[in-house]
């Protein structure tokens, strides 16, 4: 009799701390899915608070709760589309790591390639032009002749 | 002559650029709720914790929303702006205290003085995010059909107030 309520009590014992567990993570989603989705929006997401980190790896407040606000939708069923417009309709798509391509973000989008093309664009007309000028100059008899008295023995050795 | 006229032009045209990217202030993102209905609220006030106000109640008449809190030191700069402000009556300006705690939020008004014809309490910044709050103070300019008409991120500046502030609000009262 003594034994089996030792063996309960430590079986309630036992259960206590998964309860309480239970009680403080209630805010966060269980499964692993939602918590990867989550996860993945937060990474998507820039805070606005120190301007080059994720609202996945900030510690500012905002993005503490931004992360909350993600993982409570979530909880309610939204897509990560929703979740996304909700975030824009407050903070604008700056708030976007991957902004929309429309007409203010056309530049932004485009502008690097359009450099970098027009970069080898020139590098190449300017190689062109280089190797024509190169090719151009011919030497005179006399250049030439006072090039072999300048390397003087050293082209004759070499060639001999 | 092309072949420095032509790098002279690229310099310059990375100059205008550089030129005007140091003028602008990153931290300043233009908000998306410009023109857009003002999101609604229904908060308890900070005076009077029993008393609640949402946007409803302001319908009608053109307004400020002042984000702050007592933490936040660019408030203090700003706060004698505000009570500057409030004296001449133009509209009244509405507080919305920004996940403070109510004794320390009380205690700072009777410190510097209140603007506010009420502060409503954002305990857990949930209207904050809604408004697209991300650095306090936050200033809306708020229309009679309670549509947002202007956002000043940062501390309102005597110089904001009277360039573009004040114009804007007597163009909405008149409308």
């Amino acid at each position: 009799m003594n034994r089996l309520r030792l063996l309960l009590s430590m079986l309630w014992l036992l259960a206590l701390p998964l309860s309480a567990g239970a009680q403080t993570a209630q805010p966060m989603p269980e499964d692993p899915v939602a918590n990867k989705r989550a996860m993945h929006l937060a990474e998507e997401l820039r805070c606005l608070v120190c301007q080059n980190q994720t609202i996945a790896d900030s510690n500012a407040e905002l993005a503490v709760d931004l992360r909350r606000q993600i993982r409570e939708q979530i909880a309610h069923g939204k897509n990560d589309g929703q979740i996304i417009d909700f975030m824009v309709a407050r903070y604008g798509d700056f708030v976007l790591y991957r902004p929309p391509l429309k007409g203010t973000t056309l530049f932004l989008w485009f502008g690097p390639p359009i450099l970098l093309l027009t970069g080898f664009v020139f590098l190449f007309y300017y190689l062109k032009s280089r190797r024509k000028r190169v090719e151009q100059q011919q030497m005179s008899a006399s250049e030439r002749q006072e090039a072999q008295i300048l390397l003087g023995s050293d082209t004759r050795s070499r060639h001999a | 002559m092309n072949r420095y006229l032509i790098p002279l032009a690229v310099f310059i045209v990375l100059v205008v650029f550089l030129g005007i990217g140091l003028g602008l202030n990153p931290r300043e993102i233009p908000s998306p709720l410009i023109g857009k209905p003002a999101p609604v609220f229904k908060l308890t006030q900070l005076h009077e914790s029993s008393k609640v106000l949402g946007k409803e109640d302001l319908l009608g008449q053109v307004w400020l929303l002042n984000v702050w809190a007592s933490w936040c030191v660019s408030c203090r700069e700003e706060h004698p702006v505000l009570i500057e402000f409030a004296k001449l009556n133009v509209v009244p300006i509405y507080g919305l205290n920004y996940k403070d705690q109510r004794a320390d939020a009380l205690a700072w008004l009777s410190r510097f003085g209140d603007p506010y014809k009420a502060s409503i309490v954002d305990a857990d910044g949930r209207v904050g995010i809604d408004y697209g709050v991300y650095g306090v103070p936050e200033t809306f300019v708020i229309d009679k059909a309670g549509v947002v008409r202007y956002k000043q991120i940062g501390p309102v500046t005597p110089d904001a107030l009277k360039n573009k502030i004040l114009p804007l609000l007597q163009q909405l009262q008149q409308s």
